[in-house]
């Protein structure tokens, strides 16, 4: 793929320096199609994610995408998947920080590193239920407040307002 | 006086919202203490609908995203789900898809100019932008029969092939827009009124622009040259010449004077890419049903409004396990707050405008 670019070198020292700031909490850690890709334990969240801004310069946080993984892990695993998608300018360089949280668990806030992170958890809280601690303001953004379930979620009906969590 | 703040609802049924948004402004006479966006008026559960839909099937709902450039979001998408499943696209198809998705860009920001206009009250400025947005609809109608929500891009290509005569078409049309954009500037750029109105209005920094996410126009017009064409291009962006336009101050009118040169830009990336048209095939060859590998993708492009970004996960079937549209204006919007506080309550209109916001991918 032609948007590929090469193994990024400054990427791997990133790696290393997070690893060893984190020790245990980083999970996995890959550099592939040009991006950082790690895996931490959810305590390892709020500690790298500051890491990442403040000594490696993600200036912006792009997205956070959150997975139901109700079907994947056939029940064993943690419920969720939260992925966070940092960007540093300039330089076009992306780390994808992937952090697996469980049914009735909380992730801490990125609101304090990254004001974009607001709204995003909003959606998140909103589509899924997962829940961020710290965040100033934890409502539903796009369904009404008294609204019962989290779309989003596998086990929510494509139709109809019954069966969701 | 002494302060007395208050609660003024604005929406969702306001004509300059453009869409159903609701605004709960907090104001203290004309001064705008805070600005809170209340979202969902249109939200349809796309990203739920996607997952019961094979990969084909949701590229043309993704026109009813931002379908003032629905051709942006097929790119978008398409990319994505091409790089999750490794599906090389003929350059043939990567230039057709440069020249479409450059139209709409221009067709974007002439609707852009036009609205904004008229949302401040200068009426004469919408005919003349929108007459030279019609010539682009036209361009797309001939090419995909489809003039709103236009479906020009297909996994692995584009719809169709570009012929000559269309293409000598799109060179005529090209030829018109200069001189109405030079209308439309006649009528603004030194205009006191559209002066006094944007110049110092809705300003934010560079920092605090990238701190809130902000992408496109809005972000470049504080200075910062955040252009994925540039920085991470994709669809052979990087075989041509072009300038990414800043503005210095990050108000409304650089805001303004960005989009307007990045019309001019689209307009030289298009004459290079018709000049350039490598022959080949307008689309890859595909399989009948395409069932992709377990795996997940990001992918971004520089759409009209900002950075449109999807992260598709696939679990080895024909159906998306799950698709994550970052969706520029719904980023943009969050910084409103940050733009409009200590602002004039009648700026509101201007500023949430300069944005150039699409409930439709708002909502999603």
């Amino acid at each position: 793929m032609p948007e590929d670019r090469a193994d990024r070198p400054e990427l791997r020292k990133i790696l290393a320096a997070l690893a060893g700031r984190l020790g245990g909490a980083v999970l996995a850690g890959v550099v592939d199609g040009g991006e950082l890709s790690v895996r931490l334990a959810k305590d390892g969240l709020a500690p790298a994610l500051r890491f990442l801004k403040e000594e490696a310069g993600f200036n912006a946080l792009e997205d956070i995408a959150a997975f139901d993984n109700l079907d994947a892990a056939g029940g064993g695993g943690p419920r969720f998947t939260v992925v966070y998608r940092l960007y540093r300018f300039p330089g076009a360089l992306r780390t994808r920080v992937a952090v697996d949280v469980g049914e009735g668990e909380r992730l801490a806030s990125a609101v304090p590193l990254y004001r974009s992170a607001d709204w995003a958890e909003r959606e998140a809280f909103d589509m899924f239920g997962i829940r961020f601690e710290g965040h100033p303001d934890l409502r539903r953004i796009y369904m009404p407040d008294d609204f019962e379930g989290h779309p989003l979620r596998k086990d929510f009906p494509l139709a109809g307002r019954t069966g969701g969590a | 006086m002494e302060l007395r703040e208050y609660d003024l609802n604005m929406g969702p049924q306001h004509p300059s919202t453009h869409g159903v948004l609701r605004l709960k402004l907090a104001v203290d006479n004309e001064v705008v203490l805070g600005v809170e966006p209340v979202l969902g008026y249109l939200h349809r559960g796309m990203e739920k609908l996607w997952e019961s839909l094979t990969f084909t099937q949701v590229v043309p709902l993704t026109d009813r995203l931002d379908y003032i450039a629905s051709l942006s979001n097929n790119l978008g998408y398409c990319l994505a789900v091409e790089k999750l499943a490794g599906i090389e696209v003929p350059k043939r198809a990567r230039y057709i898809r440069v020249v479409l998705a450059e139209l709409q860009r221009l067709a974007s920001h002439l609707a852009w100019v036009g609205f904004m206009a008229n949302d401040i009250g200068a009426m004469s400025v919408l005919l003349y932008a929108f007459e030279a947005r019609e010539h682009v609809l036209d361009i797309f109608e001939e090419y995909c029969g489809a003039r709103l929500t236009v479906h020009g891009i297909r996994i692995g290509g584009a719809v169709r092939d570009l012929d000559a005569p269309l293409a000598s078409r799109i060179r005529a049309v090209l030829e018109k827009i200069p001189e109405r954009l030079e209308d439309v500037r006649a009528l603004l750029d030194e205009n006191r009124i559209w002066k006094e109105r944007t110049v110092g209005v809705g300003r934010i920094s560079a920092a605090d622009a990238i701190d809130y996410g902000l992408t496109g126009p809005p972000l470049r017009a504080s200075g910062v040259a955040w252009d994925m064409r540039k920085d991470l291009p994709y669809s052979s962006y990087d075989d041509f010449d072009f300038d990414v336009p800043l503005g210095a101050n990050g108000d409304v009118y650089d805001r303004y004077l960005v989009r307007l040169e990045e019309i001019c830009q689209s307009i030289r990336i298009v004459r290079q890419a018709l000049e350039g048209l490598p022959e080949g095939d307008p689309r890859a060859k595909m399989p009948r049903v395409l069932k992709i590998a377990p795996g997940e993708v990001f992918h971004t492009i520089e759409a009209p409004k900002g950075v449109l970004g999807f992260t598709v996960r696939s679990n080895g079937s024909d159906k998306p396990e799950r698709v994550k549209m970052k969706s520029p204006s719904f980023i943009n919007l969050q910084a409103l707050d940050h733009m409009c506080r200590g602002n004039l309550f009648s700026d509101v209109i201007g500023i949430l405008g300069s944005l150039d916001i699409v409930l439709g991918e708002i909502d999603k």
